[in-house]
């Protein structure tokens, strides 16, 4: 502590160190929040069901998202990131998961909303597997923190069916 | 500085920036605001930054004695006398 510049390396490493320890703390204080996030979707149409000239099935749908992740939102939450896939199981793959619709929430009041539109990224098989298949749509998020562990959950929903021909 | 106010320097520095952090902690908690959290712990850092670098005459309340120059004329060093090595040349 002999000299100007000892005594301002040791404050800022000093500094620097606490400053890691307030943020694993606040990380921390995550997991003491209760989550109770909530989602329906709706498959309001199926406008199109068809077979690719590779051979692969294609279906184009139109989706109603209503969803309520603003209980997911702490003070250490820079954004949470979510996305809708469709999972299904076929004779080659034990899980098929197509990406829907994604979106990245920024701010708590945005995360209540309501959502009417037709599929983001193609839902497309690998294979011809879709006629008559039954499957889950998943709504996913990621909670992305400021600082620490990023969180990750879903909720399942059963019971959607595509039809038995194509159209 | 001298000695205790190193010493002081060292402990005021540690303890500033212990209570910076709790206080930023406690006040960014309370008001959900992480932003609040950093701007408090920046401040505090600022502050330490204040008090403890610079050289303040209050560091400096026990200063070293050192000996008196007209003191240290009177014990001159002893002279340190180097031997130096012969080489034996051959003719």
């Amino acid at each position: 502590m002999h000299s100007f510049g000892y005594r301002a390396n040791a404050l800022l490493t000093f500094a620097v160190t606490i400053l890691a320890f307030i943020c694993a703390i606040a990380s921390f204080s995550d997991n003491f929040s209760n989550q109770t996030p909530s989602a329906q979707i709706q498959i309001l149409n199926i406008n199109w069901f068809q077979k690719q000239p590779h051979g692969n099935d294609e279906v184009s749908l139109t989706l109603n998202i209503t969803a309520d992740l603003q209980s997911l939102f702490t003070w250490n939450t820079k954004q949470v990131f979510a996305f809708v896939a469709a999972e299904y199981k076929t004779s080659k793959n034990s899980l098929n998961q197509v990406s829907l619709w994604d979106a990245i929430i920024p701010e708590k009041e945005h995360a209540k909303f309501w959502i009417q539109i037709s599929n983001k990224y193609r839902f497309i098989d690998q294979g011809h597997n879709l006629r008559g298949k039954d499957f889950n749509l998943t709504l996913h998020w990621h909670v992305m923190p400021k600082t620490g562990k990023m969180f990750a959950d879903k909720i399942v929903m059963s019971g959607y069916r595509l039809p038995n021909a194509y159209r | 500085m001298d000695w205790q106010g190193q010493k002081l320097a060292e402990l005021l520095m540690q303890i500033l920036l212990l209570i910076a952090a709790v206080v930023s902690f406690v006040v960014g908690y309370a008001t959900a605001s992480f932003r609040t959290m950093m701007l408090i712990y920046a401040g505090g850092v600022v502050l330490t930054t204040l008090i403890t670098v610079p050289n303040w005459p209050f560091f400096n309340r026990h200063p070293l004695k050192w000996l008196d120059p007209s003191e240290a004329e009177k014990h001159p060093k002893p002279e340190v006398v180097l031997s130096s090595k012969k080489k034996s040349s051959k003719k």
